[in-house]
C-alpha cells in the first residue's frame, strides 16, 4: 500500500532520512541536491543545492534543525532547515574522499569516507577523532549506549571501535563485502552486530563474542541495506526493488535474534 | 524693467521680470555680488559653466548624470505573483530633459512642417546646404533633395502663383521697362525676368537694349536680397572657408586657392562631383585624419612642404604682391619648375622633387673567413674546472686539440670579476656588499680558515684518490647508483669549494642537525667517502641516520650551485614575504603507512587516531543545542597555519615520516640533546613532530628497542646474531614483531613503490610457484648469488661508503629466483632490508597460512597501489622530487639494510617465528654451507 510519492529529485535517490518526530524527510541523490520534504503534504519544502556530487547519505540531527549531507565531493554538508539560508551553515571537508556515511548522535558527527578513515566530529568538544581504518568505509553507525562505533568497510570486515579511544573491541567477519556500499548496523540492544552481505544474505555476529550468529538468507541478490528497529527486534533490508520486513516470530527458534 | 500696469497702458510691452515693489521704510536690498550669483536651471539644479577659462572642464558629476552617485542602478524586482514586465528602453531614458527640449539634440517642441514652411531660395542658405551637402559623408544626398523637389508646393507658393507669380519672378508691381543699369554684372548669378512668350531668353535679352514695346510690362526682377547676417567671427571679410573641392578631391600637390571658390566653385559643385566620380568621396586633409573608408592615407600628413610656399619676396613677379604662396596655379607651377630645373634636369610629369635626399645604406663586406673554418659545430662535454676533475678536463681539452691551461694561466674568459680585480691591484670591494663571511663571529671565521686549508691539503690526496678510483672503475660491473652518488659527491665537492660553508644554512632551525651538515659538508669537501657516516650523531637510530644522510646529500647538490659569489650581493629580506606562503590546515593527518601497518596488526587506537582541534560554526552548535567549544574563536573548521609555499625543503624531507621517533628515542639517550631540542625555536617540523607525539609510534618504538636492547645495538657477524635471535626471539616474539613491522613501517614506506614495481606483478606467481618444488638447481644458483651479495656486501663494509651500498639493489633485480619465503617477506613488509641470511628451504614451511597470509597481503597490495596511485595523480606536478625520492630510498634502504643487521635478522625470524626450533637449528645447520 503505498501512501505517497514524493517526486521532485532529478536522479536516483540514494538516501532518505526521516525526523525525529515523522513530520519530515530529508533525501539526497545523484542530482547533487539535498531535499527537504513535508511528510503529509508531499512538498519540497526547501531544496539545498551546493555539493559538487552525488549525495550519498543524509542525517538529520536529533531534533531535525540541521540536514547533513554526505557527498562523493569529499565534503560534509550541514545545512539549516530553519533559516532560508542557500548555503551550509559549515562544510566539514577534512575527507579525503567521497563520503559513504554519516551518523549524527546529539553532538557528534560519525563520517566515513571512502579514503579509510572515519571521522567524528565532537561539536561539544570541539575536535575532530580521525580513525584509519585502511579500507574504504562504508558505513558507520553509533551503537546505542553511545560508547563505541560500528565500522564495516570494503575488506568484508566489520570493526567495532570504542569512541573514546579508538581501539579496536571486536572484529567481524564472514561476510562478502567488496564492491557495494552496504549498510551495517546493531540490533536493538547493542548485542548483535547486523550486516548485510553481498551473497544475499544478512549475517549476525554476537557483539561481545564476535561469533557468527545466524546468516539470513534475503535473497539471490545483495542486500542493500538494511535498517534495525529503535526499540523492537525487527529487521528492515532491501533487495533489489524490494524490502523486507523480519519480526522475531519466525526466526526465535534460528537465532534469538531478530 | 516697465513696471506698469497693464490695466493703465495696455500698448506698452513689458520685458523681462519687474522688481518687486519697495515696501515702505525697507531699505533696498544689496544687489548679490557677481561670484554668489548661482546659475540654476528651469529645474532649480545648478547650472556649471566650464570650459577653458573657468578652469578647464570641471570634474564632477555636473552636467552629466546629476547625482553624485552616477547611474544608480534600478532594482529589479520580479516574484512570482508579480512579475515584472521587460521594459525596452529607448535613448531617450537616457537623456537629460535639456536634450528633448527646442534647443536640445533631440527637440520636440511643435515647429512648422516643411508643408508650411517657405520654399524661398534663401541664397546664403543655399551656399550652406551646398556647403553641407559637400562635407557630408555622402554628399550626393542634399544634392539629390536638389533635384527632386516635392510636387506639393508650400502654401506661401500657391498663394503667389494664384495671384499670377511665377517663378523666377520677383514680387511686386509689373513695371513697364527695365532701367539700363539693371542688367547684371557677369560674375553675379541671375535669376532671369519671365519670358516673353515665344521667344528665347538669349535673344530676349539681346533685344532688350533696342526693342522696347510700349504695351509689354514686366515683372520686376527677383533680386537677392541684402546679406544682413551679421559677420560674427573673427575671419578676414568675404573669408569664405577652404573650398571643399580641395580638401576632397585632393590636389595637394598644389596651393589651396582660397579665391577660387566662390559662386563659380559653388555652381561647378555638381559637375566636379560627376567628373571625380571614380574617386573616393570624404573628407581627407591635414586637418582631418584618416577616415575609416579612405585607403590613401600617404598624402594627409605633411604633405605641405616648404617648397610650396615663397621664401623669397620677389618684386619683379606680376601682380601686385597678391601672389604670395597663394598664387594662382599656373604661376605657381611655373616657378616650381623652374626652381627644379636648377638641381635635376627635368622631371618626369606627375612627379615632383624630393624634398630629402634619399640616404643611401652603407653596405659592410662580410667578415673574411679563416681559411680552416668549418661551418659545423662540435659540442663538447662541458666540465667544471676543479681540483678534482682536473685530469678530466685535461683530457677532454686535449681531445680539443687545445692547450691545456694551467691553472693559474686561466684564459681571459675563465676570470671573473674578483679575479680581474685581483690582477689589476684593486682592493677588494668592502661594505655591505660583501660576502657573508663578514657576519660570522671570529670563531666562525677561523674554523672556516682553519676548514679552507685542510681543503687544500686534501686537494691532492683527493686527485690521487679520484685518478685511483677511475683506475678502478674499469671493475667489470660498476654499479649505477655508484656512479651517480660519485656525481654529486663531485658536485659537491666542486661547489662546496666556492660555497663557504656557512653561507647557506638549511638547517638552521636545528642547530645540531645544522652543524652536522656542516661536518659533512667539510667531510665532503676533504673528499672522504664517508662524510656523511662521520658527520652523522651516532647516538641517532639508522633510521634517522639514513634519512638525514639523505637529506644532506640533497641539501648539498641544491646548494652547491649557488655560487659565493653572487650570493654575497644578496641580503635577506627584512620582512617576510606573505604571499609566498600559503595556508595549509595546522594539522594534517599524518601518513598512512605506519598506520596501515597498525590496522595490519590490529592495533587500533593511539596508532590509528588523529586528534585535530576542530571548531564547529556557532550556528551549528546552537542547532544542536551544544555550548559552543571555542566561544571566543571566529574560525571555523580546522586551524590553519601559513607555510612556506615554496620552501626547498618541502622536497627536501621526506614529509610524512617526521623524524620524531627516532628523535625521540635519541633525546632519549642523549641528554644534551634534549637540551637542544628544547631551545629549538617553534619550525614548522615541530608542529608535526608535536603532533606526532601523541602518535605512539615512537614511544612503541623506543620502549621496543629498550626490551630488545643489545642485540640491537650491536652489529657483528650476521650468522652470530642469528644465533643469538634464534635463542632469544621465541618469548620475545611478539615484542619483535611489533617492532619489526614497526620499523619495517618506516624503514620500509619509501622503497614500497620500488618494490611494488619489481614485485608487484612477480607475486601472483610466485604464489601460484609455491606449491611447485623448487629444483635443486635454482638454490644452487640462488646460493651463488647470495654469495655474490654477501661478497658486495663485504666489500662495502669495508669501504662503508654509501656509494658502495647503493649497489645493493641492483642484485635485488631478479626477484623471480628469489626462494618464496623471502619474497613473501618482503612482500609482507614491504622491507627495504635484504635479509643477510635467508633460509633456502621455504618450502618446507607450513604452506597454508602463508599463502592466505599472501593472498592478504595481494588485497593490500591492490588497495594501496589504488591509494598511491590516487596521490600520484595529485602529485604529478612533484614527479621530478618523486622520482629522486625513489633513488634516496634506494640508498636509504641500502644503508638501513647494512647497518640494521639485528632487525634485519629480527625481520627474518619473524618469518620464521612459526617455525618449530628443530627446524630452526636444522637450518642453521644448513646456513654456514651455504656461505661457502
Amino acid at each position: 500500500m503505498l501512501l505517497r510519492t514524493y517526486s521532485g529529485h532529478g536522479y536516483e535517490v540514494l538516501d532518505a532520512a526521516g525526523s525525529f518526530d515523522n513530520s519530515s524527510l530529508c533525501s539526497g541523490g545523484g542530482d547533487k541536491a539535498v531535499v527537504l520534504w513535508d511528510v503529509a503534504s508531499g512538498q519540497v519544502v526547501r531544496k539545498f543545492r551546493g555539493h559538487a556530487g552525488k549525495v550519498n547519505t543524509v542525517q538529520f540531527n536529533e531534533e531535525a534543525t540541521v540536514i547533513l549531507s554526505g557527498s562523493i565531493d569529499s565534503s560534509i554538508r550541514c545545512w539549516d532547515c530553519r533559516s532560508r539560508r542557500p548555503e551550509p551553515v559549515q562544510t566539514l571537508d577534512e575527507a579525503r574522499d567521497g563520503i559513504s556515511s554519516v551518523k549524527v548522535s546529539d553532538h557528534e558527527v560519525l563520517a566515513g569516507s571512502v579514503d579509510g578513515r572515519v571521522r567524528r566530529y565532537d561539536l561539544r568538544m570541539g575536535q575532530l577523532f580521525s580513525d584509519y581504518v585502511g579500507s574504504p568505509i562504508t558505513c558507520t553507525c553509533f551503537s546505542r549506549d553511545g560508547q563505541c562505533t560500528l565500522v564495516s568497510s570494503l575488506d568484508s570486515t566489520l570493526r567495532l571501535l570504542d569512541k573514546d579511544t579508538g581501539e579496536l573491541l571486536g572484529e567481524y567477519t564472514g561476510h562478502k563485502n567488496w564492491e557495494y556500499k552496504l549498510d551495517c548496523c546493531l540490533s536493538e540492544r547493542d548485542t548483535h552486530v547486523v550486516s548485510c552481505s553481498e551473497d544475499g544474505k544478512v549475517f549476525f555476529w554476537d557483539l561481545v563474542e564476535g561469533a557468527l550468529a545466524l546468516a539470513l538468507p534475503v535473497g539471490p541478490g545483495v542486500v542493500q541495506s538494511l535498517a534495525y528497529h529503535p526499540t523492537e527486534p525487527c529487521l528492515l533490508t532491501a533487495m533489489g526493488g524490494s524490502v523486507q520486513c523480519w519480526r522475531e516470530e519466525a526466526y526465535e527458534a534460528e537465532g534469538g535474534t531478530g | 524693467m516697465a513696471a506698469l500696469d497693464s490695466d493703465s497702458d495696455e500698448d506698452l510691452v513689458s520685458y523681462g521680470t519687474g522688481l518687486e515693489p519697495l515696501e515702505e521704510g525697507e531699505r533696498p536690498k544689496k544687489p548679490i555680488p557677481l561670484q554668489d550669483q548661482t546659475v540654476r536651471d528651469e529645474k532649480g539644479r545648478y547650472k556649471r559653466f566650464h570650459g577653458a577659462f573657468s578652469g578647464g572642464f570641471s570634474a564632477g558629476y555636473f552636467n552629466t548624470v546629476g547625482s553624485k552617485e552616477g547611474w544608480t542602478p534600478s532594482s529589479f524586482v520580479s516574484s512570482r505573483q508579480n512579475r515584472a514586465d521587460r521594459s525596452v528602453l529607448g535613448p531617450e531614458d537616457f537623456m537629460d530633459e535639456e536634450d528633448l527640449s527646442e534647443f536640445g539634440i533631440a527637440p520636440k517642441a511643435i515647429v512648422t512642417t516643411d508643408d508650411f514652411a517657405s520654399k524661398t531660395k534663401d541664397r546664403i542658405r543655399e551656399k550652406a546646404r551646398q556647403l553641407a551637402a559637400a562635407t557630408a559623408p555622402i554628399p550626393g544626398a542634399t544634392l539629390l533633395d536638389d533635384l527632386i523637389t516635392p510636387t506639393k508646393l508650400s502654401v506661401g507658393f500657391e498663394l503667389l502663383r494664384k495671384m499670377g507669380w511665377k517663378e523666377g519672378q520677383g514680387i511686386g508691381p509689373r513695371v513697364k521697362r527695365r532701367p539700363r543699369r539693371q542688367k547684371p554684372d557677369p560674375g553675379v548669378k541671375i535669376y532671369g525676368c519671365a519670358l516673353p512668350p515665344g521667344g528665347s531668353e538669349g535673344s530676349e535679352v539681346e533685344e532688350d537694349d533696342d526693342y522696347l514695346p510700349e504695351n509689354v510690362t514686366f515683372a520686376p526682377k527677383d533680386v537677392t536680397p541684402v546679406d544682413f547676417t551679421p559677420k560674427d567671427n573673427v575671419h578676414g571679410l568675404a573669408y569664405k572657408g577652404l573650398d571643399p573641392h580641395q580638401a576632397l578631391f585632393g590636389t595637394s600637390g598644389e596651393h589651396f586657392n582660397l579665391f577660387s571658390g566662390g559662386p563659380e566653385g559653388a555652381n561647378n559643385l555638381l559637375g566636379d562631383i560627376g567628373v571625380n566620380k571614380g574617386r573616393k568621396l570624404g573628407i581627407s586633409g591635414q586637418a582631418f585624419g584618416v577616415g575609416a573608408l579612405e585607403e590613401e592615407d600617404d598624402d594627409i600628413y605633411a604633405t605641405e612642404t616648404l617648397s610650396k610656399y615663397d621664401t623669397v619676396l620677389k618684386d619683379e613677379e606680376p601682380g601686385d604682391g597678391l601672389y604670395g604662396w597663394t598664387a594662382p596655379r599656373q604661376y605657381k607651377s611655373q616657378k616650381e619648375t623652374e626652381k627644379d630645373l636648377r638641381y635635376v634636369g627635368r622631371i618626369l610629369d606627375g612627379f615632383s622633387l624630393a624634398s630629402k635626399p634619399l640616404s643611401s645604406k652603407k653596405i659592410y663586406p662580410p667578415p673574411e673567413l679563416p681559411r680552416d673554418y668549418r661551418p659545423v659545430h662540435y659540442f663538447r662535454p662541458v666540465v667544471a674546472a676543479t681540483s678534482e676533475n682536473s685530469h678530466l678536463l685535461q683530457v677532454l681539452s686535449e681531445s680539443a686539440g687545445k692547450p691545456v691551461h694551467d691553472h693559474g694561466t686561466h684564459s681571459r674568459h675563465q676570470l671573473n670579476a674578483s679575479k680581474r680585480g685581483e690582477l689589476l691591484g684593486e682592493t677588494p670591494t668592502q661594505g655591505a656588499t660583501t660576502s657573508v663571511l663578514e657576519f660570522l663571529s671570529q670563531k666562525d671565521k677561523e674554523r672556516l680558515k682553519e676548514m679552507k686549508q685542510a681543503t687544500e691539503l686534501k686537494a691532492a690526496q683527493l686527485k690521487a684518490r679520484s685518478l685511483a678510483q677511475s683506475a678502478s672503475s674499469s671493475r667489470p660491473q660498476p654499479s649505477p647508483p655508484d656512479v651517480g652518488h660519485r656525481s654529486w659527491h663531485m658536485v659537491l665537492s666542486a661547489g662546496t669549494a666556492a660555497t663557504r660553508a656557512s653561507d647557506f644554512k638549511p638547517f638552521a632551525k636545528d642547530p645540531e642537525k645544522q652543524k652536522r651538515y656542516e661536518a659533512f659538508l667539510v667531510n665532503m669537501k676533504r673528499g672522504q667517502r664517508d662524510a656523511l657516516e662521520r658527520c652523522l650523531d651516532p647516538s641517532m637510530t639508522e633510521w634517522e641516520r639514513g634519512r638525514e644522510r639523505d637529506e644532506f646529500a640533497r641539501a648539498a647538490v641544491l646548494y652547491a650551485s649557488s655560487h659565493s659569489t653572487l650570493s654575497s650581493r644578496f641580503t635577506h629580506a627584512k620582512e617576510e614575504d606573505d604571499s609566498e606562503q600559503v595556508e595549509v590546515p595546522r594539522d594534517q593527518e599524518n601518513d598512512v603507512n605506519d598506520k596501515q601497518s597498525a590496522v595490519k596488526m590490529k592495533m587500533f587506537g593511539k596508532l590509528t587516531r588523529d586528534t585535530f582541534e576542530w571548531h564547529p560554526d556557532k550556528l551549528l552548535c546552537k542547532r544542536f543545542n551544544v555550548p559552543d567549544p571555542y566561544p571566543d574563536s571566529t574560525l571555523v573548521g580546522l586551524p590553519r597555519v601559513k607555510r612556506d609555499k615554496y620552501s626547498v625543503f618541502n622536497f627536501l624531507t621526506i614529509p610524512e615520516t617526521a623524524s620524531s621517533p627516532a628523535a625521540q628515542a635519541s633525546s632519549e639517550k642523549v641528554p644534551q640533546r634534549q637540551g637542544s631540542d628544547k631551545s629549538r625555536k617553534p619550525s614548522r617540523w615541530d608542529t608535526s613532530k608535536q603532533e606526532k607525539k601523541e602518535d605512539s609510534i615512537s614511544e612503541f618504538l623506543s620502549l621496543a628497542r629498550s626490551k630488545v636492547g643489545p642485540p640491537k645495538q650491536e652489529s657483528g657477524p650476521s650468522v652470530n646474531e642469528e644465533e643469538e635471535h634464534v635463542t632469544e626471539s621465541l618469548p620475545d616474539k611478539v615484542v619483535n614483531k611489533g617492532v619489526d613491522s614497526q620499523t619495517e613501517g618506516e624503514g620500509s614506506r619509501p622503497s614500497m613503490d620500488l618494490f611494488k614495481a619489481i614485485f608487484a606483478s612477480s607475486s601472483d606467481e610466485k604464489s601460484s610457484s609455491s606449491e611447485d618444488e623448487q629444483g635443486d638447481s635454482e638454490d644452487d644458483q640462488e646460493g651463488t648469488r647470495e654469495a655474490d651479495f654477501q661478497n658486495s656486501r663485504e666489500t662495502d663494509l669495508v669501504e662503508t661508503s654509501p656509494v658502495a651500498q647503493a649497489t645493493e639493489p641492483a642484485p635485488q633485480e631478479p626477484a623471480p629466483f628469489f626462494p618464496i619465503q623471502k619474497m613473501q617477506v618482503d612482500a609482507e613488509e614491504f622491507g627495504p632490508r635484504l635479509p643477510p641470511v635467508f633460509c633456502p628451504n621455504a618450502r618446507q614451511k607450513p604452506e597454508v597460512p602463508q599463502k592466505e597470509k599472501h593472498k592478504k597481503n595481494k588485497e593490500k597490495h591492490k588497495t594501496k597501489k589504488e591509494h598511491r596511485r590516487k596521490k600520484e595523480k595529485k602529485k604529478k606536478h612533484r614527479k621530478h622530487k618523486h622520482k629522486s625520492k625513489q633513488k634516496s630510498r634506494k640508498s636509504e634502504k641500502s644503508s638501513s639494510s647494512e647497518s640494521t643487521d639485528s632487525s634485519d635478522s629480527e625481520s627474518e625470524g619473524e618469518g620464521t617465528a612459526d617455525l618449530s626450533p628443530q627446524e630452526l637449528l636444522r637450518r642453521l645447520k644448513h646456513l654456514p654451507l651455504r656461505r661457502q
